[in-house]
This record gives C-alpha cells, structure tokens and sequence, in this order.
C-alpha cells in the first residue's frame, strides 16, 4: 500500500502526461503481483466497493473527532477523505503491520454495509496519512487524480514494450487483477484466451485528406456523422448466455449509458457505427429517406457521461446507432476482407436488424473526385461532420494506416473576435497566459457598443506566436483575477470553429464546437471585428 | 489597585502596554513598540522606538533600507537593542523580558511582567529543532497570548528529515532537472538550506536575487549557509541537477524560465492540504514551516499551563474550541493585518 499510496500522491502533484506516464509505469514494473494489477484496476475506474460510502467515513469521523473541530477541518481542507486521512490518529507501525494493496483491496471487497464501520478503522490504523488517503479513495470510488483509463492503459503498454491496441483488445475480457494480462506482458507468457468474452476490438481509424485527391473507382464516400463512434459488441458464452455492450473510441464500457442499446442485437456481432440519438433536427436530404432523425449533438450531449438515465431521457432521445461496418458477425472475422466485401455483408445484416435502433450509414455516390467535392460544399445537413474515403480493398486494421481511410471534414468556420482575457496555461505552459477568452461585438462598436465573451481557445498557434502572446497578455493587463487577467482590447483572433449553437450558459446565448486560433491578426483594427448578429447566423436552424 | 490584568488591552492594532504606553508588533507607527521578529506583518517600520533583539534589528534595518519593502524609508528612528534573557523596564511600573521563540533568526516571545501579574506574548514561534536560530523556551505566565496560524488538527508537520528526503530524491532521479523551491525569504529560505547542509548535500545551491542579502545576513550571524550562488551569474547548464532557491511570487513567473526543466517545490506548512498545493502548480510539495503545528501549539498550551490564553492570528476558532473542550479559558483577539504567514 506505500508505493500504491505514494504513486497516488505523486500523480495528484504531476501535471505533464509524460511524467504521470512514467512514474505509472515505474509502478507497474516494480511493484509485485497482485498489488500491481489492483492497483491498475483502480486506476482505470474499474473496483467498485459498494459497501463504503462518504458517509461512512463521515460517520467513522463523528465518534472520534469532536464535530465542531471536523467541521473545521474539513471546510478548510474541502475533501471528506483527505480530511478524515489527515485527522486520523497515526500509530507507530513495523513494516509488516503496514497493509498491502492485496489485504486492502481483500478486505474492502468482503466488507457489507452491516459491519463496515467496524472494519474500516481496522485498516485505517495499519496507514500512514498518504495511505489513508489511498484507502479511502479507493474504498469510496471516484480517485480524481487526473490518470484517464486510457492514460492508464498506455502506462501499462509502455512499462512492457507491449501495443496499447493489444492490451485494448485483451481489457475488457480481463478482470482485475489481470493476472493473465501480466503473465503475457510481464513474464513473456501466453496471450490472455478471450473466447467468448465481450471484448472491444480497436477502432480503424482515417488521416485527413488535406490535398491528396483520390479516384473513386478505388474510393468509397460515405458521411461521416456528428455522434459518437461507437462499437458495439454481442457475444454469447459457452452457456448459451448472450452479452452485448457498448464500447467509446477510446475503449470505454459505455453499456450503462446507453441501456436501450443492449438488448437488440438479435446475433452475435461486432459493429463500428456512429451513435446518434433522434430528435426534430432533420438528418433527411443526406441520403436516403431511411437517413432521417439524427437530432444535433447538443441533444446527445445530453446524454453522454451518465451512469444511470432516466425514462424520461430514453423516451425524448432514444439512442440508435447508423452503421459503418461489420467486423464480426456470427462467429465470422470479417476484418481481413476488403472494404467492399464487408459492406455486402453489411448490408444483408442490417436488413435483419431493428430499425428502431439501426440504420445504415448511406454511400455516398458521385461521378468522380470533382463531384463529391461539390456534393460536400452544398451538404447542409448539420449532423454531417464530413465525408469519409475508404479503400475499396482495405481490410479492417485497427490504429490510422496511411492510405486506407481519409475524412474529409467540412471547411470550418471563420469568425474575427477581439481578445479579452487569458489565463495560465498548465504543465509546460504554467508560466504562459495560453488559454485566451475571446468575443464579438454586441452591436457597432464605433457607437459604444460591448464586447461578449463567445468562446475559449488554447491553440492553433505557435511557440513563437504563445511568447508574443503572452508577452503582449502582460503588457495590456487591466485586471487580474486569480490566474486570469483581463486584457485591453486590442488584438483580432481569427477563430475557426466547426459549428455554433445557442446556449443559455454564455452570456452571448452562443457557444462554438472546437474553437481553435486560425490565424492572429496583430494588423486587423479591433473594431473590425466581427458581431455576434455575424455568428448569429451561422447558427443552424 | 486597579482590576487584574486592566493593564494590558488587546487592540485592533495590537496588544496596548497602557501604563508604559507600549505597543506589541503594532499594525501602524506608534511612539514606542516592541518587536518580536522580522517577518513584516509583525515589524512595521515608522515607529518613534523599536524594541527587539539585535538580530531582529538588523533584519528590519536591512528591509526597510534596501527598499524591498513598500515601506522603504521608514527606519526606526531609534533602535534599542535587547539581548535574550535581558530585562528591561518599560516605565509604569512594566518590565519586558526577551525569550527564544525559535520561529526565525532574532525571533522572541516576551514575557511582560506588572505587579506580580505575567503576561507572555509568544510572537510567532514553533517547537522543532532549526539551525538557524535559538530554541523555543517554556515560560509560565498567568495570560499566554499565542499565535495559531496552523491552529486546525489537520495540520501535523512530518520530520523535516523526512521532507529533505523528498527534495533528495526528486533531485537524484531527475539530473538533467533541476529542483525549484519556494521558500519565504526571511528565515524559511536559509532553514532549508541548513537542512540540506545538515543533511549532507554540499552542492552549490543557487538563489533567486531577492534571496541574497537575507542569506549573507544570516552568514553575518554565524549561520553557515554553505556555497551560495546566484541564479543571475550562470547559465542553464550551470544549474542542471540543482537546487535553486526563490520568493514563492517567483515560481510561477518569468523568471523561472531561465532554469533548466524545473520541478517545482514549495517549503511551507500549507503543503499539508493537497488543494493548496495544486492551487499554486506545486509538482513537489514540501511540509516545512516555522510556525507551531496543531500538537505544538495544544502541547505548548499545556506546558505553559496559563490562566488564560489569548489568541492571537490564524486559525483561532479551533484552539479556542480546543481550550473549550478542555475547560481552559480563553478568548480570540481578532488584530487586523496579520497575514497568513509561511506562504
Ligand atoms: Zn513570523
Ligand atoms: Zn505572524
């Protein structure tokens, strides 16, 4: 539990990816089995201890430390668990008093709610503060240490010299403590057998065009779709027993955000597809008449991110997914077949599928390269993001291969804003003013009109160009509040953006989708900026 | 016989000595006050009489005189020296007594003593061993006015060895980095570079401008700092595997962009809470203070075993909630202008 303890510690302090890389995979290949792949687990969100809650530290707390010096304590400190690891009377301990991550995570999994404030103190007097704290982060969930699955998960690849898209492949068929995953990666053993587990297999994934012009006789156009690329999964066990779930692009279980999804796959398959919920925004003229009812991604955002939804949600906006491709279906690996093939497959799968839930994401047919350009210009449909080139003859390989794949996103949006404030950037960038707010005017600025803040951006420039930023932030502060100052008004952004929305949360009732710095203007006057009746009208209806 | 005690009252501005017309660590210029240690929120300057140890003396003269202070120009315009031990008579029937307080360089309590009745005023202070100044000494007294700027249970300071182990480390496995600590430049800088001595690392240790004076001023006072040098004299490569030394306001600054990779450390008892640390961008925080922790400051309580206690600044409801719980009378003084020190 030390080095647990002390890595957890460490990487509260630790800002750069890097860094938190490293000392992660320092860990895994130090410490010994099984420590080390509980301690994966947790931080990949994956132990759940159901029989400790906040309130059983807070109540633990009540009958050891009078409440009014725990109120205290705890206002200052503003966390329940750091306050209770630092306020819990530490005992003089051997080295072999101090508990294990195994003895931890042993016990915490047999604890009920019936004697959990029994036990709970049992463990907490064989730590030391840092590992209190561990503890009770780990009993309680939710570690908020800034390491994302994913960031996990890398960590592990590099502390072996294994591939990440292997170690994705393996996860999900794999419990904690992943012993078979660290005999394979860590003692050169066998890979995991992962038959007839549920397992997300990597995403193929596409470059960007940019100039390269391609011929359609080995190209295929489809829409690329504003949702989320999603896998979904239905394998059936040994018992006959079937199981479907729901993985995100990076390989996150998202089943129990999108329930309505698990139970209508009348057959074993793997799918790519984009998961769009429905609503009154049209997704009509793109394709054919089957393409309609993609409501905008501001609906499904909605949706994105919760662990339980409610009948409501499902009622207003039901989730379906609109199909890529087929990369497994009824025991067949389709991935090694070309592009061509699989769609066929495709094809006569998804006439076998519920509409309600399914549909097929449209080729898009054109004469040639030129063609599809045009048909990309007048594309107005809003749950487009672009087109997407695929080889004919590709097979399905996971990871982004040249050649094989290409978007081709819609030309973003270009908006000139004024600059109005900045604020420290993190990590590398802690001593830049890196992330600047910038906005439009509300009406003609020559007849005292005000600036309203429109959105926020932290690139699209370079190092050069972040120094005389943040030299030039410095210079023409006016105000500061905490790590933000706010600027004079002097300087033109020329924003790129891929959409703007109306939103309630911002005062200028707009927010963009993935603002970006496109280009600074240090000669463009102020007050030749643009209005918010100009971004107004970008908004789609 | 006047009521016990009317002779000396807590202001706004300070403790008041009525009969000798003295104040304690006044908030604003007065005819005559007494001082207990250099840090600025305890010694303004412009008073007509400064009272402190020589040491403290010298620090104020050093502030005030270089300009690093807002209030350059406001020299005492008369110092009177006091050594530890020594009494002095205040008029009005008051004498004044200068004790170790072992908080920084100079630092004092002072025990006030006025017909038969004791009244200490600890200053700021703390308990732990410090190479750089004289050891705290227990004084029994009937009225203990004490400081609490770490007055919440959640605040115990680990060894400071442990704390040095830390910063040795970070630097041994980052070599090619070098190691950025924050440190107050009066008393905490040169405690940590002590430490380091003490803890056997000879290395150059580079500091940031605004250290140097404070530092050659400690050497003055017979404390060894060891090889010192100036960020300013080297270069990037000069500094890899260092560790450097500056005012907390510089870390996040400029000014560090002239080290090489920086990891950022920060040397104060704040460090205790994690949210402070990651507020102010601490990779490696660093639990050091040269204030009383909370079994310090309910410990010292004890031993001095006063009357009543008065509290001065700080985190003063949970000490008092402390006296409360075990019936010993106290009360919060509420002063204005103390700042929350060991930033
Ligand atoms: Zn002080
Ligand atoms: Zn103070």
């Amino acid at each position: 539990m030390k080095a647990f303890a002390t890595l957890l510690d460490t990487l509260v302090y630790t800002t750069s990816r890097n860094r938190k890389l490293a000392l992660i995979a320092e860990y895994l290949r130090n410490a010994p089995d099984p420590d080390r792949g509980w301690a994966l687990g947790a931080l990949t969100g994956e132990l759940d201890f159901p029989a400790v809650k906040s309130s059983t530290i807070r109540n633990l707390m009540k009958g050891r430390v009078d409440p009014v010096l725990w109120t205290l304590s705890r206002d200052f400190v503003g966390d329940t668990a750091e306050t209770a690891s630092l306020l819990w009377p530490s005992t003089d301990l051997e080295n072999n008093d101090f508990l294990t991550l195994t003895q931890t995570v042993e016990t915490l999994s047999s604890l009920t709610r019936v004697n959990a404030h029994k036990e709970m103190p049992k463990l907490l007097d064989r730590l030391d503060a840092n590992g209190r704290f561990a503890l009770i982060k780990l009993a309680t969930g939710g570690m908020r240490i800034g390491v994302s699955a994913r960031l996990a998960k890398t960590a592990f690849a590099k502390a072996f010299d294994v591939s990440l898209d292997d170690v994705e492949e393996y996860w999900h068929a794999i419990d904690p403590p992943y012993a078979e995953l660290f005999q394979w990666a860590a003692e050169g053993g066998d890979p995991p057998d992962i038959e007839g587990r549920p397992r997300f297999r990597p995403f193929m994934l596409a470059h960007p065009l940019e100039d390269t012009r391609v011929d359609l006789s080995d190209y295929a156009a489809e829409w690329k779709w504003d949702g989320i690329r999603v896998q979904l999964c239905r394998v059936t066990d040994a018992n006959g027993e079937a199981e479907t779930r729901l993985y995100s692009r990076s390989g996150d279980d998202i089943s129990a955000t999108f329930p309505e999804l698990l139970d209508v796959l009348p057959m074993d398959a793997v799918l790519d597809g984009e998961l769009l919920v429905r609503g009154s925004t049209q997704g009509g003229e793109a394709g054919s008449d089957k393409q309609g009812g993609a409501a905008s991604f501001n609906a499904l955002q909605q949706r994105l991110g919760r662990k339980t939804v409610s009948k409501k949600m499902l009622a207003e906006a039901p989730a379906f997914v609109r199909l890529y491709d087929a990369l497994l279906i009824e025991s067949e690996d389709l991935r090694e077949h070309g592009w061509e093939k699989r769609r066929g497959h495709l094809e006569n799968l998804v006439e076998r599928l519920p509409d309600s839930h399914f549909d097929l994401s449209a080729v898009v047919e054109a004469r040639d390269f030129d063609h599809l350009a045009e048909i990309r210009e007048t594309a107005r449909d809003e749950a487009i993001e672009g087109l997407m080139l695929k080889r004919r003859d590709a097979p399905y390989i996971a990871g982004r291969k040249v050649g094989l794949w290409y978007k081709w996103k819609r030309d973003p949006l270009l908006i000139d804003c004024v600059l109005m404030y900045a604020q420290r950037g993190s990590g590398k960038r802690s001593s830049f003013y890196s992330d600047y707010t910038f906005g439009c005017w509300a009406g003609d600025p020559d007849q005292g009109a005000e600036l309203l803040p429109v959105g926020k951006a932290y690139s699209g420039f370079t190092d050069a160009e972040l120094k005389k930023l943040d030299r030039l932030v410095r210079q023409t502060t006016l105000n500061r509040f905490g790590p933000v100052r706010e600027v004079e008004r002097t300087l033109v952004f020329e924003v790129a953006f891929d959409s703007v929305h109306t939103s309630k949360r911002h005062k200028s009732g707009l927010a963009m989708r993935f603002p970006r710095i496109h280009r600074i203007r240090w000669d463009k006057p102020v007050h030749e900026a643009d209005r918010i009746d100009a971004l107004k009208a970008l908004v789609p209806d | 016989m006047s009521a016990p005690f009317s002779w000396i009252r807590p202001e706004p501005w300070g403790v008041h000595i009525v009969p000798a017309d003295v104040w304690i660590d006044p908030g604003r210029a007065v005819d005559k006050a007494l001082v207990t240690h250099g840090h600025a929120d305890h010694a303004r300057g412009g008073h007509g009489e400064t009272v402190a140890t020589p040491e403290t003396l010298a620090i104020m003269e050093l502030r005030y005189r270089t300009g690093a202070e807002d209030d350059a120009g406001d020299i005492p315009h008369k110092a009177i020296p006091v050594a530890y031990g020594e009494t002095i008579r205040l008029g009005g029937g008051v004498d004044a007594t200068y004790i170790p307080a072992g908080h920084v360089l100079g630092s004092a309590q002072i025990l006030l003593e006025h017909a038969g009745e004791r009244v200490v005023i600890t200053g700021d202070y703390k308990r732990r061993a410090d190479p750089t100044c004289a050891p705290f000494e227990v004084t029994p007294c009937d009225i203990f006015i004490t400081e609490a700027t770490f007055g919440l249970p959640v605040f115990t300071h680990p060894p400071i060895e442990e704390e040095m182990g830390k910063l040795l480390a970070a630097l041994s496995t980052n070599p090619e980095a070098c190691v950025l600590v924050g440190a107050y430049a009066l008393g905490k800088a040169q405690r940590v570079i002590a430490e380091l001595r003490l803890a056997g690392h000879h290395d150059p240790i580079y500091l940031h401008g605004a250290m140097e004076k404070m530092c050659r001023l400690y050497e003055e006072h017979g404390v060894d700092l060891g090889d010192l040098r100036l960020v300013s004299d080297h270069t990037k490569d000069d500094m890899r595997g260092a560790i450097i030394i500056a005012p907390p306001s510089a870390l996040n600054d400029r000014w560090s962009r002239r080290l090489p990779d920086p990891i950022t450390a920060m040397a104060s008892g704040w460090m205790r809470v994690r949210g402070r640390a990651r507020q102010r961008g601490v990779e490696l925080p660093l639990v050091i203070s040269d204030h009383a922790d909370w079994n310090e400051l309910t410990q010292t309580i004890e031993e001095v075993n006063p009357a009543e206690t008065w509290i001065t600044h700080g985190r003063e409801e949970a000490l008092l909630r402390w006296c409360e719980l075990g019936q010993r009378k106290a009360r919060a003084l509420a002063l204005v202008g103390r700042e929350d020190e060991d930033e």
